[in-house]
């Protein structure tokens, strides 16, 4: 009994802080370890219910080097989510697929008003410049040294860069970028070092500063290292962007999607609606049918659905409406635990055991089916959400949404199907026809 | 009750429903929606809805512009497009995932259950549940125009693992029955198995077609068919466990009796 007390204010302090969560929603900012967790607690919608528009593109890898084509993409990938930002679209997503010889990305925008506005800018294929620095004499102060007023592009274009990769200074060990021109830039570059010596030269990606470091040297090899005070993840992104120009990936669309956002508001009151209404019957039902067993049912399907919505807004499961039937379709399987173990129950008391001799019974002896059965449908919940991104199974972002809501709902509603309402029927149940909270003589 | 009296009887009644919709399936096929052959919609805010060969936003927006000059208020729902290729793509994904889950749920059922014949019966009631279901979509697709996307695939596969679970209560009943009475014939272990779970069975099933029902009728276009799917598969799994999957497993005791 001592240990179901303990589940029992578990089950309680679970709850309190599941309702906390979601009713006050406080803005999660912790370190854990390396990680720094900063972020809000509400539900990130899917593009179907938010509105907006997702793009398949296929990058053309035809003129890049079997051995590069993993860098050009996440180079590709790189670029588009930086003009993607500039554009001024919040949450969206780029990510990369590989299926066989196909490069993919998948770029995602919620909340796009022009949708062929968004295409040309994401379509354009990265053209890197360098650019040399202009200097003008201010004509107000005669004498004065001629300020740096604006960079013209040169004749060194991403064209002749070979590659670019994150290194270390040899002295101080901090990040750098190492950049690696081709024959044909050998020589533009080491002009441009020579006549520009002690000044910065622009680096411009699509028409926009990339980075203007200060020439130190005169370089003669087609071998520089741009450094400053990076930090390795800053190394990191300036050599992706600058690859992104060495290695140009001309994307054609492959599919879209576009959905306006009145339509995806209208699904989800629809969907709020309908789960309501059946939720609501399903409680009706048990309760009609198995009485006060039935009630604290519906007591442990309220608590899976509190730590269902709390496990969303942590995680977080971007809910798209196949998600949201998951979730539904989950509601009415998270009873079936229940439903056996009733059933079992008044097995029990059928060939006449005393009521908390058949509840214990009831609990034992079901499981055997609750396991063997979840775990067939976790088997399949597997294969939709391919977790292992294996290239032969589908790695659609609606069937895995379904997936992804479904394999939680199994484990969820293994929770409280088993531990939630049997702690509370042990508490709260007193036999056949007995009120909840009458004190009772039995242990 | 003697339920496994009408063994035959059964499977006949599921030849009823599956012969239809396998003659539909040959004859006319499904009703591939663009995920599968590729190609564009667009929805419009009166609800109509374009199907073009493969064509571009710049396109669709002209399409839409023409149209306004009758109806100034029409506006671009949604707009979708699929090349061809990405279509053939997901048609051989969607036949792997099934064949895996197959394959992967009858390891799983045979080793629970230790005989290979629970693991094929269960598997055969599993094929039943989506013959029904692709046959009647199949009709419903050339009746009433009815698509089979890649949500379709999802309901399928949900539907499955629906059928394959609501199986494994019986057979474990079987299991546990085995146990304590070991000298019953199955044929006595069935009926016993499928009357004790008949209950739990029904109202499992229905908690599931009541929130299904919700579902289908109250949410939105664009899961309707959805929703429709894991409600003809729900109702189909719930049947093939007992009347499907058991029968299946004494008839292979008999057979297996007769050759001796």
């Amino acid at each position: 009994m001592n240990q179901s007390r303990g589940l029992l204010f578990f089950i309680f302090t679970l709850v309190l802080f599941c309702l906390y969560l979601n009713l006050l929603r406080p803005q999660l900012n912790f370190r854990l370890g390396n990680s720094v967790f900063n972020r809000d607690l509400n539900f990130k919608m899917g593009l179907d219910l938010s509105g907006g528009m997702q793009v398949t593109l296929l990058a053309d890898m035809s003129a890049i080097s079997a051995e590069s084509r993993a860098t050009a993409l996440e180079s590709a990938r790189s670029v588009i989510s930086r003009r993607v930002d500039l554009y001024g679209v919040s949450e969206a997503a780029v990510k990369t697929l590989v299926a066989g010889n196909d490069y993919r990305l998948i770029v995602e925008l919620p909340g796009i008003a022009k949708p062929q506005e968004a295409l040309d800018l994401i379509g354009q294929t990265a053209s890197l410049t360098f650019a040399a620095p202009v200097y003008q004499a201010d004509p107000a102060s005669p004498g004065a040294q001629p300020q740096l007023v604006n960079f013209v592009p040169s004749d060194l274009t991403g064209k002749d860069l070979q590659s670019a990769a994150v290194t270390f200074e040899t002295q101080n060990r901090q990040p750098a970028v190492s950049l690696k021109f081709k024959g044909s830039g050998k020589d533009k570059f080491a002009k441009l070092t020579k006549e520009f010596l002690g000044k910065p030269l622009a680096i411009l990606l699509d028409n926009s500063l990339l980075s203007a470091p200060t020439v130190q040297s005169e370089i003669i090899t087609g071998d520089a290292i741009i450094s400053g005070s990076f930090t390795l993840d800053e190394a990191k992104f300036l050599a992706t962007q600058l690859n992104a120009g060495a290695l140009p990936v001309p994307v054609k669309i492959l599919s879209q999607k576009v959905i306006s956002a009145t339509l995806g508001e209208n699904s989800i009151r629809q969907s709020v609606l309908a789960g309501a209404i059946g939720l609501a019957i399903v409680a009706a039902f048990m309760i009609l049918y198995y009485g006060w067993l039935g009630v604290i049912a519906v007591i442990g399907l309220l608590v899976y659905g509190l730590i269902t919505a709390t496990l969303y807004r942590l995680i977080p499961v971007t809910l798209t409406l196949p998600g949201v039937a998951g979730f539904l379709l989950s509601i009415g399987m998270a009873v079936d635990s229940n439903i056996l173990v009733f059933e079992r129950y008044r097995e029990e008391i059928r060939a006449g055991r005393s009521w908390p001799v058949s509840l214990e019974l009831g609990f034992g002896r079901a499981w055997n089916s609750i396991k063997d059965a979840n775990l067939a449908t976790i088997i399949t919940g597997l294969i939709l959400f391919n977790p292992l991104d294996w290239s032969f199974l589908n790695a659609s972002g609606s069937v895995r949404g379904f997936a992804l809501t479904l394999l939680l709902g199994i484990f969820i509603s293994l929770f409280t199907g088993i531990v939630v309402t049997r702690t509370l029927l042990r508490f709260f149940y007193h036999g056949p026809g007995q009120l909840p909270f009458k004190k009772s003589s039995q242990p | 009750m003697n339920w496994m009296k009408f063994r035959y009887l059964y499977l006949v009644f599921s030849l009823l429903i599956i012969i239809p919709g396998a003659i539909s399936l040959a004859r006319f096929g499904l009703k591939l929606s663009i995920d599968f052959t590729g190609g564009s919609v667009l929805t419009l805010s009166d609800s109509t809805i374009i199907r073009q060969k493969d064509i571009t936003q710049h396109q669709a927006d002209e399409i839409v512009s023409k149209l306004r000059e009758k109806n100034q208020d029409l506006k671009l729902v949604s707009f979708e497009t699929l090349g061809p290729s990405l279509g053939q793509e997901t048609i051989k994904k969607t036949i792997y995932a099934i064949l895996l889950a197959s394959l992967l749920i009858l390891i799983h059922i045979t080793r629970a259950f230790k005989q290979l014949k629970y693991g094929v019966c269960a598997i055969l009631a599993m094929l039943h549940d989506s013959l029904v279901l692709l046959g009647i979509f199949s009709l419903l697709g050339h009746f009433f125009g009815v698509e089979t996307d890649l949500l379709f695939v999802t309901a399928t596969l949900t539907v499955l693992s629906f059928s394959v679970h609501d199986t494994i209560v019986v057979y474990d009943r079987i299991r546990e029955l085995q146990k304590r009475h070991s000298n019953e014939s199955v044929y006595d272990l069935a009926n016993q198995a499928v009357g004790e779970t008949m209950i739990r069975s029904l109202n499992n099933s229905l908690t599931i077609i009541f929130m299904l029902l919700a579902l289908f009728l109250l949410g939105g276009v664009s899961t309707r068919f959805f929703a429709l799917a894991l409600l003809i598969g729900t109702i189909s799994g719930s049947y093939s466990s007992p009347f499907t999957a058991v029968p299946l497993l004494v008839i292979w005791d008999d057979l297996k009796s007769h050759r001796k």
